[in-house]
């Protein structure tokens, strides 16, 4: 399956529920207060922020207006080209291996499958993998990514539960080191983003790495699951100021919610979305791209 | 950061300019209805939920203007508390109980809600209540879902049955024959997560439902949902006819307002709020409590509770006395910890203090660790140093620091933390209320 049509499945419930509204607002042709509120509803119900929506709206109006647009096309292609712009703000970039990924985020967004299946997407591209399992807080988190790890067919480097991540992390860099492998990926313990202790422990992972390995190149990547609100932004917010965010790996989005956040993060804080989850198997990840997720939404 | 902070932030903006205003004008009002709308959409709750919301306020706002008896913004704040209440289910509802034992109780939900750690939680509280819980395992499809659930029961002291990969129907249908024989009152079923539209997993939830028919389904919302909640309650509720929801991680920063969103969709009660990562951190949900938080008012009620637990009435008269008799020494300092630390976490405990958020405290600035230090230098003290702390001088600090791994800068700093709680002690003594020492 392509990156489009992957992407597209993925987000036909979107597609159902938004572009259903959408074209029913685009349909009665009059872009008049009432169409720019209602407008402002769909864009919110899909997650988008509050501000964002609003910015969104007040440049669709003055686009609508300086080109004395009319047609219903028109003006739908304007709000895409209006949401894409939203999104380029940030920019992607490929990975420079030797590289280490460090997958933050809080609990339950799907860290640890999202190893799973970025170890699938690096061994599919003739890249070597080696995995840490960081995790060492959550019963079984480790259980859970060697399996994974026997998935992906990559080796996975843990130690047992309540041990110090840190370690954990310290002994993957020495594999990653003797093996020479091209991406180390460490999966951390999902963490409520308020927790400053946890926080803390982050930090240290971040420091071991570059001081243990610093010929490589580091991302950290945090995961953010679809059917989260708001609170994203503060998410991102707090692990960002804590070890500083590369990347965001979008999951989950193979359900109903939108996560229509994203276009507030690309474009406030400038931090791309790298890859997006489709769904439980091992090859449901995905590239991001703006255009096609804009497309797809509508 | 309280739960929802930013919500009791904006609202409590919106009001302090209306306060200042004796009277309102009708434009005013719509003024302060679109922020509280804005400040809604941003805490999460469903764009629908809050325009319905909305409508019913001003509705009553407008009709109650007439009341100029009272300050009309204290009569707008009343509004939209009663309202938020009301949307939330006005009181707490418990678990039902089979009439004919087990009890069964089925957790559903989507991908990391938190079921596992909920059913060790809900395990831990049954069986505090002197109950004989079963933890069933039918998540065969996440990796080691079972072992997870495994060790979550060990810590919560209670059994598990699993079968390991066999057709959860069977496993579920197994477990309670397994309780009817072996004296369990109470099973619990630990699901798949799963996605609301995914046909077959569905379908697998409506055939354990048919098989043994809970006493009660429980949805599983993670407080940070978005506005796709409204879709996924009432999927699930549609499907399966839930008899409740639970939401877990309230201990964010979420602004939950998927709590508000939930309850309107499905008319469904909220039962219970996970809070922390403990395993003891299960609690009923009181929306009108919960309505007072977003509103900024302290949770007082919830607090009293938890001191009530932690602390017995024979204890209370007995610190009192002390207090009076301003006997109070480090030994007594030290119960002090042990009685806040029973209490639970102390972020936790702050956000119910009104008006604590005001004053700048959170869990931010209070590091439990800090606590646990203090503790550990007056336990590395002699008793007879605890009695008379003046005798403490370098070299004994210096073997105090030792013994608890601590600096001698820690101690000191106890030692006149010590000091100033005495002090507050005596003023108390000259009629002044505080109820426990400064931190």
């Amino acid at each position: 399956m392509g990156f489009f049509s992957k992407i597209a499945s993925a987000l036909k419930k979107t597609k159902d529920s938004l572009a259903s509204k959408l074209s029913a607002l685009f349909r009665g042709g009059k872009f008049g207060e009432d169409f720019y509120d209602d407008l402002e509803e769909v864009l919110i119900s899909s997650d988008i922020s509050v501000t964002t929506a609003m910015e969104i709206i007040d440049d669709l109006k003055e686009t609508v207006k300086e080109e004395k647009l009319r047609e219903e096309e028109d003006v739908k292609s304007a709000l895409k080209d209006i949401l894409i712009g939203h999104l380029d703000r940030a920019e992607v970039y490929d990975f420079v291996s030797p590289a280490v990924l460090m997958i933050v985020g809080v609990n339950g967004v799907g860290k640890t499958t999202t190893i799973g299946k970025l170890a699938h997407y690096f061994t599919d591209r003739k890249q070597s993998v080696t995995v840490a399992a960081a995790d060492t807080f959550r019963a079984a988190a480790a259980d859970q990514l060697s399996v994974w790890g026997e998935r992906a067919k990559v080796k996975v480097v843990k130690s047992s539960e309540g041990s110090d991540p840190s370690a954990v992390v310290f002994d993957a860099i020495c594999s990653a080191k003797a093996k020479k492998t091209d991406v180390l990926i460490i999966d951390t313990a999902g963490r409520l983003h308020v927790k400053a202790n946890l926080m803390e422990e982050l930090k240290k992972m971040r420091r071991v790495i570059t001081r243990e390995y610093p010929e490589a190149n580091v991302y950290t990547l945090i995961v953010l699951d679809a059917t989260t609100g708001q609170n994203a932004l503060s998410q991102v917010e707090t692990f960002n100021e804590a070890v500083g965010l590369d990347g965001i790996v979008l999951t989950k989005l193979d359900g109903t919610a939108k996560g229509g956040f994203v276009i507030s993060l690309c474009s406030e804080m400038e931090i791309p979305v790298l890859f997006v989850g489709t769904g439980e198997k091992m090859d449901d990840i995905a590239e991001f791209d703006s255009e096609s997720f804009v497309e797809a939404i509508f | 950061m309280a739960i929802f902070g930013s919500l009791q932030e904006k609202l409590s903006h919106v009001f302090s300019k209306l306060t200042k205003r004796g009277r309102l004008t009708e434009l005013e009002i719509k003024q302060a209805m679109r922020e509280i709308r804005i400040a809604l959409l941003e805490a999460d709750v469903n764009v629908k939920v809050a325009r319905d919301f909305i409508t019913a306020v001003s509705e009553k706002a407008v009709g109650q203007k007439i009341l100029e008896s009272l300050s009309p913004a204290q009569q707008v704040i009343k509004i939209v508390n009663e309202e938020l209440v009301a949307l939330m289910g006005s009181t707490n509802q418990k678990l039902a109980v089979a009439s004919n034992p087990p009890t069964v109780i089925m957790m559903c939900g989507l991908q990391g809600a938190g079921k596992t750690t909920l059913c060790g939680k809900l395990a831990l509280l049954l069986k505090k209540q002197g109950k004989k819980p079963l933890l069933t395992a039918c998540d065969i499809y996440r990796p080691a879902a079972i072992n997870q659930l495994k060790v979550v029961a060990e810590k919560a002291g209670v059994e598990v049955f699993e079968r390991g990969t066999q057709d959860p129907v069977k496993t579920a249908k197994q477990a309670v024959e397994h309780a009817k024989s072996y004296g369990f009152d109470t099973v619990i079923i630990d699901t798949a997560g799963r996605l609301h539209i995914d046909e077959a997993l569905m379908e697998e939830l409506e055939r354990i439902v048919e098989k043994v028919n809970p006493t009660e389904i429980l949805l599983t919302v993670d407080s940070m949902t978005g506005q796709d909640a409204v879709n996924v309650a009432d999927t699930f509720n549609k499907r399966l006819e839930i008899s409740g929801v639970v939401l877990t991680k309230l201990d964010g920063d979420t602004r939950g307002g998927a709590t508000l969103s939930v309850k309107a969709v499905t008319g469904k009660p909220i039962k219970f709020c996970s809070v922390g990562e403990k395993l003891g951190d299960l609690e009923p949900f009181h929306p009108d409590r919960m309505a007072s938080r977003i509103l900024g008012m302290g949770d007082v009620l919830s607090l009293i509770e938890k001191a009530q637990e932690a602390v017995t009435e024979q204890e209370m008269k007995e610190m009192e006395k002390k207090l009076r008799s301003a006997s109070f020494t480090l030994t007594d300092y030290l119960e002090q910890f042990r009685a806040l630390k029973k209490m639970g976490n102390l972020g936790d405990l702050l956000q119910m203090v009104p008006g604590a958020s005001k004053m700048g405290l959170s869990a931010d600035n209070v590091d439990e660790k800090k606590m646990e230090r203090a503790q550990a230098i007056i336990l590395s003290m002699t008793q007879k140093e605890r009695d008379n702390p003046l005798i403490i001088g370098s070299s004994r600090k210096k073997r105090i620091a030792a013994g608890s791994g601590t600096t001698v800068q820690d101690v000191n700093q106890l030692l006149k933390q010590y000091d100033q709680a005495k002090q507050m002690m005596k003023q108390m003594k000259n009629g002044r209320k505080f109820p426990f020492g400064r931190m």
